[in-house]
């Protein structure tokens, strides 16, 4: 009897607050009296009891148990009968202080469920985690000398890609077994890392990352392109070790990095264990419950189930695979309950080892899996974003090279979309294009993504023998079964696929189920809300492209045409047109040197003239360019109490008749002689990582927190002051900025200019005959 | 003949549509409608044709200046050696269109600075009297005074135009027994001598209002310029009839009671907008004495201005000055030249009109007093259909109680940037909340009045003060109280819905639309304007 064997025993569980540790939590201690639970959680911002609490307690898996047992008696148990020590798998001794292991050391039975189940963690990651893990649990039992008995969970995939049967024994007693060790893979892991992150560092690669900052940030000032190359280092090296592990799976005929580790884990235990009893628990792909505690109950989004939204929505409109293969899925609280019933079991000298699958016994084979799924959506439709129902795509089947190189065009065509857009001067709603390719572009990715790395499994046409299994279950007393069900063939498909799973995976995606507008506002509504609102401190304005369509150029040229004879304004204004391109140039590198540069023109400039100038240059240029919304923005701005900041790389006497708009102004300055200005800036112009230094230090200097703060702007060049608000708003985006925005969530505004503003064709000053 | 003609003008008219009446022609903004309106059941009124002008301007200018009304003596007797002298003159809203070089106030203005200097007058300022209007360009102040007088008084300060927002440069003379403050220009008011220069194109214009009015800033413009008065003031054309005027009036006798000294002239021009010949001759002639030259001309102009985008067109438009000949001049004491004028205003637009109308359809053309040079933005289409035409009357409104006014413009969502700042909010924030002028003034008209931005953009810049677009939407006050509906046709939908009218494609869909207000076989009257009329209602 499984509740006798284990009533009032101690139970250490690794990996409590994934998915299958969670219903293992809850089924023992909704099933096993008195069971103590001593639950090894890593900490991290917060300490493993808090984890305990927050990730197992709290996760509506134990809803039913806290209806059955009161509030009251439910928080008893979970006082009484679970100690969470902090632990981390990744260290010796499990990183455990003394208390720790004096409580690990009187556990009787131990089930390691910890793992990295993500298919493409970097290879040295995965082997730290899940090949050295058990393996340091071991050689901690080792120095505590104890031998309780070790349940270890793994996956039926160690068999590798094969075909044909993978019976329930050990990889070494397989006939396909390839020798290896797992020192040496482990060994070979670390120096893979060490010669990546060399690698990185080498001056190619660190110029290409530098070059991708540049290209994707634009001119952002050296802090954010330096934060951004790391940024794409650190990514890379990634890159290289996911690589690194797909490709040493690859080369061994596993599906991916996680089948390989976990296979080693599998040897190295077993050389490793000694006189520690040891059980191998090995389910195929786990998903949503079929009854216990409820029908349907899922943690976190598994691997069908991004598949099949994706399908649902349209994205993916084909997927590799063998309509006739086997689709080896099995619900999460068989596993749970194989798991519980196996550490019952007195344990053997010799490893015993469940595989816990249904594809053996109680076959679906994926063309049925397809048609439950294509006429799921047929009936129950997700709608896009125009209320429109999207029908699902029927599944061909054309193999997974075909599938991808679909999707890989189609990617490839995005792409240079993408590039040639980016290339334009397109600001505001054609720029949100960009944003809008970059978003199906993700899409694809994720695709591509769940092509190459899930197609494996479902193209995996092993089938895995559960002999042991299904003798354990017969030796249950029907009371245990009836607690402990775990034979696959209770299994109906189409009501677990159809009415259970489908049903919570559309729930959990959280997808548009009726054409209904949602209720509520938009998001960007919700956002100028948190936006306009009294509490904020203070609002940041750049000026050009964000509060009006002028900029340098047409300032200086119209200040310097203004009292010119005609022949002589079209000479200067030609001279300077035709320099147009080489400034662009300077402006894209990096603005301080264009706006340096082109200062210089205003040398010898009489002060007192342009001042006069300024303020029709007011109303001939800045305001007939003007974005009446951008200005009414400032206004409700500094309407709510905060305080309005104008911060611009234009020059002061420029900007000069904004001043009632905003409480401060913060410009670049010529110096002058009084008399006439020398074309040298007085500081560095507040535009790119100055201008969030300027905007830090006047938050610091006036008690403002930039937390409360926000900063409208137009470009990536802005970027740093963006980046140092709560609030960033993004205004008429260039196509960087946009796609940035809109992946960060941040508000985005376009301010135009108002239709009927009178056009110049070129900015020159009016006559004045004076 | 043709000068025949022109030495006897007919009067206004007012044709039975039948059916052989030819399409009639409606003025759409930058350019033109023909329409056919339903025969037996309309009437078209046709503005008298223009009076002759008078000839020898200069003199008929000095001889009124020697010759005042009134208890006023000469204005020679008035100026003397060492005083302050005060010029004002109303600014770039009068005529419409702007009238040819010389402008009537540059030549009334030399003839007054003669006067000045012969008396050994030095110390004269001229001031642009535009209370909230925007502040006139460099070149519109030139086209104005001349650059004769331009060039003597503006480098030195002493020509500018009127800032009704200045602290120091404002001040309050005294309040009318109703309560209402009066307050005029401080340089004006501590003058020796006001000496006011007027065009008075409508009848609305001049008397009290040039001073009153014209020097004041929005604490005294507020006591009349609001919701209760204009749906008092019918019509505000009227002055026996218009609680503005009587406002106005009382205002001024504040002014006179305080003792400031103020000449008033006032001239009158003929209804000459688009000439007896030249390019747009056939704008203001009968279409069944069209020529076969004008039907080509007026073809050629509907195919080029299609082809135009909508900044060609309004530069073609506002670069045609009207041909306005001067035909009368009074001066002297404010009342008694403002009688005369008066006469002689209605003398040129006066047609009289048996009974009201179900349905009332009206041309907007592509000028109103408050964008020249400018953008007519969708609160102007409404001001001048709603404001100014339905206005002109006398005794009762052409349309009757609950009937429709139906109006020809584009109405594009377009504003000047420069010109009209808060006239985009005003659109964009208040009336999207409420179309209803007293609600509107309410609740946010203080808060558009002593709004700091605007007020340095009208003092500043070339800004309408916060406050004008309110104004704008009181002149409407009347007719949206009188009205059962309103329809713009050819308008943009969008706009047009958010003055609160309905937008029809043709004019065909929106007597569709009226039906449902007026029946189905409404009467129709077509105001023919411009040329500038005045119905006189039976």
């Amino acid at each position: 009897m499984i509740k006798e064997q284990l009533a009032g025993k101690r139970i250490a569980i690794t990996g409590s607050t994934g998915f299958l540790g969670t219903a293992l939590v809850e089924l023992l201690l909704r099933k096993i009296p008195d069971v103590e639970l001593v639950l090894l959680v890593r900490s991290s911002r917060r300490t493993a009891a808090q984890r305990v609490k927050r990730d197992i307690v709290n996760n509506d898996v134990f809803k039913t148990l806290k209806e059955e047992l009161g509030k009251e008696e439910f928080d008893r148990i979970i006082q009484n009968q679970i100690t969470a020590i902090p632990a981390d798998i990744s260290l010796d001794h499990l990183g455990l202080d003394s208390d720790g292991l004096e409580i690990l050391k009187s556990c009787e039975i131990v089930i390691h469920s910890a793992a990295s189940v993500s298919f493409d963690e970097p290879l040295d990651r995965a082997v730290e985690v899940n090949l050295m893990g058990p393996v340091r649990l071991v050689n901690a039992f080792k120095d505590l000398n104890v031998t309780p008995h070790l349940v270890m969970v793994s996956t039926c995939y160690v068999a590798g890609n094969r075909k044909g049967d993978a019976p329930e024994q050990l990889l070494t007693e397989s006939p396909f077994y390839v020798p290896l060790d797992w020192n040496d893979e482990t060994n070979a892991a670390r120096r893979t890392r060490l010669y990546v992150e060399d690698a990185s560092r080498r001056p190619p690669n660190l110029e290409s990352f530098r070059d991708s900052a540049r290209s994707e940030l634009g001119a952002a000032g050296t802090p954010a392109l330096a934060r951004k190359t790391e940024q794409l280092r650190q990514r890379w090296v990634k890159d290289q070790m996911v690589e690194a592990g797909r490709n040493r799976a690859k080369s061994l005929g596993f599906p991916d990095v996680y089948a390989f580790t976990k296979a080693m884990s599998e040897q190295a235990v077993e050389e490793v264990r000694g006189n520690t009893p040891l059980t191998l628990v090995r389910p195929s792909i786990i998903e949503s419950s079929l009854r216990a505690p409820v029908s349907g109950w899922i943690r976190g989004f598994r691997m069908a189930e991004p598949i099949i939204l994706n399908y649902g929505k349209g994205t993916l409109k084909e997927f590799p695979g063998i309509p006739e293969g086997i689709v080896d899925i099995i619900p999460v609280d068989l596993v749970a309950s194989a798991i519980i019933a196996a550490a019952a079991q007195e344990p053997k000298s010799e490893t015993t080892i469940y595989q816990v699958a249904s594809g053996s016994c109680n076959p679906i084979r994926t063309s049925t899996v397809t048609d439950y799924v294509h006429s799921f959506f047929g009936e129950n439709p997700i709608y896009d974003d125009k209320n429109q129902p999207i029908a699902p795509a029927k599944w061909k089947f054309p193999g997974r090279g075909r599938v991808a190189a679909q999707l890989n065009r189609s990617q490839r065509i995005l792409g240079h979309a993408e590039q040639t857009l980016n290339k334009l001067p397109i600001r505001g709603k054609p720029a949100m294009f960009v944003a809008d390719i970059q978003d199906r572009k993700d899409e694809i990715d994720k695709a591509i993504e769940y092509v190459t790395l899930y197609g494996k499994y479902v193209e995996c046409e092993a089938s895995y023998s559960v002999e042991n299994l299904l003798a354990l279950w017969d030796s249950l007393s029907a009371d245990d079964q009836e607690s402990f069900p775990f034979d696959p063939r209770i299994i109906d498909w189409f009501e677990y696929i159809y009415t259970i799973h489908l049903p919570t995976v559309v729930t959990k995606g959280r997808v548009k189920t009726s054409p209904t507008k949602s209720s509520g506002k938009s998001r960007s509504a919700r956002i100028r809300n948190q936006v306009l609102d009294p509490q904020r401190q203070l609002a940041v304005f750049d000026l050009e492209n964000t509060l009006i369509a002028s900029n340098v150029v047409a300032s200086w040229s119209y200040l310097a045409t203004k009292r010119l004879p005609r022949a002589e304004r079209i000479k200067l204004v030609t001279k300077t047109l035709a320099q147009v391109p080489s400034m662009l140039a300077l402006d894209r590198k990096d603005r301080t040197d264009f706006l340096r540069s082109f200062y210089r023109r205003y040398t010898d400039a009489p002060v007192s003239q342009i001042d006069d100038d300024a303020y029709e240059m007011f109303s001939e240029l800045i305001l007939a360019k003007s974005f009446p919304a951008g200005l009414r923005r400032v206004r409700e701005h500094k309407a709510l109490g905060h305080r309005t900041v104008l911060i611009t790389g234009a020059l002061d006497f420029v900007v000069k008749p904004l001043k009632p708009l905003f409480d401060d102004i913060i410009s670049a300055t010529l110096s002058h002689d009084g008399n006439s200005y020398t074309g040298q800036m007085q500081q560095v112009p507040p535009i790119g990582e100055t201008r969030a230094a300027v905007l830090r230090r006047f938050a610091d200097e006036n008690d403002y927190d930039l937390a409360e703060t926000i900063a409208y702007a137009d470009s990536t060049s802005d970027l740093p002051m963006l980046e140092a608000v709560g609030f960033p708003v993004a205004v008429n985006p260039e196509p960087k900025l946009a796609s940035l925005a809109n992946r960060r969530g941040w508000l985005i505004e376009n301010f135009q200019p108002v239709a009927g503003s009178p056009s110049k064709l070129l900015p020159l000053g009016s006559r004045t005959s004076r | 003949m043709a000068d025949e003609r022109r030495r006897n003008p007919r009067p206004g008219l007012v044709l039975e549509v039948d059916r052989s009446t030819p399409p009639a022609l409606f003025h759409y903004g930058e350019g033109f409608r023909l329409e056919k309106l339903p025969a037996g059941r309309s009437r078209i009124l046709y503005p008298p044709e223009p009076l002759p002008g008078l000839n020898n301007p200069d003199q008929h200018i000095r001889d009124a200046l020697e010759n005042p009304l009134g208890d006023s003596p000469p204005l020679s007797a008035l100026l003397t050696s060492g005083m302050k002298l005060t010029i004002a003159f109303d600014d770039i809203s009068l005529p419409l269109p702007p009238m040819r070089s010389p402008d009537i106030r540059q030549r009334v203005i030399e003839a007054v600075l003669d006067l000045a200097a012969q008396h050994g007058v030095d110390d004269v300022h001229l001031i642009a009297a535009l209370a909230l209007h925007r502040r006139m360009t460099e070149s519109e102040l030139r086209h104005a005074v001349g650059d004769r007088v331009y060039d003597a008084f503006a480098p030195s300060g002493n020509l500018y135009n009127h800032d009704a927002e200045d602290p120091e440069g404002m001040t309050v003379i005294g309040i009318t027994p109703h309560g209402e403050e009066v307050q005029i220009n401080r340089r004006a008011a501590e003058s020796d001598l006001i000496v006011y220069v007027n065009i008075n194109l409508v009848a609305m214009d001049g008397g009290w209002k040039s001073t009153a009015t014209g020097l004041s800033g929005y604490t005294a413009l507020r006591h009349h310029h609001n919701p209760q008065t204009m749906v008092q003031s019918r019509s505000f054309m009227d002055q026996e009839n218009s609680e503005l005027h009587k406002s106005n009036w009382r205002q001024g006798k504040v002014l006179k009671e305080s003792g400031i000294q103020i000449f008033q002239i006032e001239t009158t021009v003929n209804n000459n907008t688009f000439g007896h010949d030249g390019p747009l001759a056939m704008l203001q002639k009968r279409e069944w004495e069209w020529t076969l030259r004008d039907r080509a001309t007026f073809i050629g102009y509907q195919t080029g201005l299609r082809r135009m985008n909508p900044s060609t067109k309004r530069k073609i438009f506002s670069s045609w000055y009207s041909p306005y000949e001067l035909t009368s001049i009074q001066a002297g004491e404010v009342e008694a030249v403002h009688k005369q004028t008066t006469e002689h205003v209605y003398k040129q637009q006066l047609v009289n009109v048996e009974g009201q109308t179900d349905i009332l359809t009206m041309g907007i053309p592509y000028i109103c007093p408050y964008n020249v040079n400018s953008v007519m933005n969708p609160i102007l289409v409404a001001c001048l259909g709603l404001g100014y035409f339905f206005n002109m009357y006398r005794g009762k409104p052409l349309v009757r109680k609950g009937g429709v006014v139906i109006m020809t413009h584009p109405t594009p969502w377009e504003f000047h940037p420069v010109h009209h700042p808060s006239y985009i909010d005003f659109f964009e924030r208040v009336l999207s909340q409420t179309k209803n002028p007293t609600e509107i003034s309410q609740r946010f008209e203080k808060a558009f009045a002593e709004d700091e931005w605007y007020r340095h953009l009208y003092r500043t810049s070339y800004a309408y003060h916060g406050v004008h677009p309110f104004y704008m939407w009181y002149w409407c006050a009347h007719a949206l109280d009188h009205l059962g509906r309103v329809i713009i046709v050819g308008g943009n939908p969008d706009a047009v819905r958010r003055l609160g009218f309905r937008p029809a494609t043709t004019l065909h869909d929106a007597f569709e639309i009226a039906t449902d207000v007026v029946g189905s076989q409404p009467t129709i009257t077509h105001y023919h304007s411009p040329p500038i009329l005045m119905a006189d209602v039976q």
